[in-house]
């Protein structure tokens, strides 16, 4: 198991937390809640070591477009980065709906 | 197309089996009673597993919700069979027993409480042995105290199945409620054909699996007592059915004479195949003569 952090530079507050998927094989748990500050703190335990530039791609990404202060914690087992692409989508979604 | 409305009917149906623990708990409330007890965001979770290299889940892939159902107070317990095939270890067997416990605490403060287990589960966690172990006699006790006051449902729904020591506490249970998809037993079929090989359990063959340890063969077998589609308004409504039943009045694992009776008078120098031991099985003896 490896652990990953990140932060990226955030704008707005977010109205409330998330919690979505399950950490099942090919899948992964997304907790999102709100935070303090200007700043976006992504925290990955992933059950496959050595991907950490996958990781940083899929973040770096994801983080074009959403400018939320949050905590996310990543629970990983196994996901594609497609897959970890749509669970922050949904996580996104449910915090805003 | 002559199978459109088939199809759309299909295609519409509100599966219950493809619901993850959280929503399958949350469906059988009454509609906006819920409550989650102890959610993944209180980061409840295993301190055994990272140390073995294994990434735990938030929950401990266990659901614990208190509501009302039919009207009634009720605490739901679901396992998410997609985190470690729903194995049970120190936490998740923790909140599970503590529901349990909880709600036997209010049922002798006068307020009936039942509870709803939702069983997803392989057994014991290999990588918490001991501690899962200890955990299934405290659920054990938990359901014998509580089962006194108010029904105990244990619901498997597929597709993992309940096995191991967990099918011990469903055997407990006041009322068992299961699909045609679920599976219920004690040794689970891989386990069988490598401990005893392949000419007495060919795991392979879904069949024959389906036909000893599917929800269809443990409902005709007395084993279960209610068989719902895989339609969650179904499945909630014979939750609601049971919960409104109250304490049965003899419950099965206490037809100690019963199912003794039957043992003793099945042949077992013959194989039988399935369909031939359900017409046996419950002929041999009633529940009234051996009581």
């Amino acid at each position: 198991m490896e652990q990953i952090e990140f932060n990226y530079p955030a704008k707005r507050k977010v109205p409330k937390g998330a919690h979505v998927g399950v950490v099942g094989s090919g899948d992964l748990e997304v907790l999102l809640e709100p935070a303090e500050g200007e700043v976006a703190h992504v925290s990955i335990r992933t059950s496959v070591d050595g991907f950490l530039d996958t990781w940083k791609a899929v973040l770096d990404r994801f983080f074009t477009k959403y400018d939320g202060a949050v905590r996310i914690q990543i629970n990983d087992a196994g996901a594609t980065p497609g897959n970890v692409q749509l669970r922050l989508e949904q996580a996104v979604e449910v915090s805003e709906r | 197309m002559s199978n459109e409305g088939y199809n759309a009917r299909f295609i519409n149906r509100q599966s219950f089996i493809e619901l993850d623990a959280r929503e399958r708990a949350k469906a059988l409330f009454d509609a906006g009673t819920s409550r989650e007890l102890l959610g993944p965001f209180d980061r409840v979770e295993s301190p055994w597993l990272a140390m073995q290299g294994v990434t735990p889940q938030e929950d401990d892939g266990c659901v614990v919700m208190k509501g009302k159902i039919a009207g009634q107070a009720a605490v739901v317990v679901a396992l998410e069979g997609a985190f470690q095939g729903g194995s049970i270890g120190e936490v998740s067997g923790a909140k599970m027993t503590a529901a349990l416990d909880l709600a036997c605490a209010d049922n002798e403060k006068g307020i009936r409480t039942s509870a709803v287990i939702l069983l997803e589960t392989g057994g014991v966690r290999l990588q918490e042995a001991n501690l899962g172990l200890a955990v299934i006699a405290e659920l054990m006790a938990s359901i014998l105290a509580l089962r006194k006051h108010a029904p105990v449902i244990c619901l498997t729904a597929g597709t993992v199945g309940c096995f191991g020591g967990m099918s011990l506490a469903a055997g407990l249970a006041s009322y068992v409620v299961m699909t045609r998809e679920a599976r219920l037993g004690m040794n689970g079929p891989e386990v069988i054909e490598q401990e005893n090989g392949v000419e007495e359990f060919d795991s392979s063959d879904r069949a024959l699996i389906w036909a000893i340890h599917g929800g269809e063969q443990r409902y005709a077998t007395g084993l279960a007592d209610a068989l719902v589609g895989d339609e969650t308004p179904q499945v909630a409504n014979a939750v609601r059915h049971l919960v409104s039943k109250g304490v049965p009045p003899v419950h099965r694992s206490s037809q100690v004479a019963l199912y003794r009776n039957r043992i003793a008078k099945l042949d077992t120098s013959q194989q039988w195949n399935p369909k031939e031991f359900r017409a046996l099985w419950t002929t041999n003896g009633s529940d009234e003569e051996n009581r």
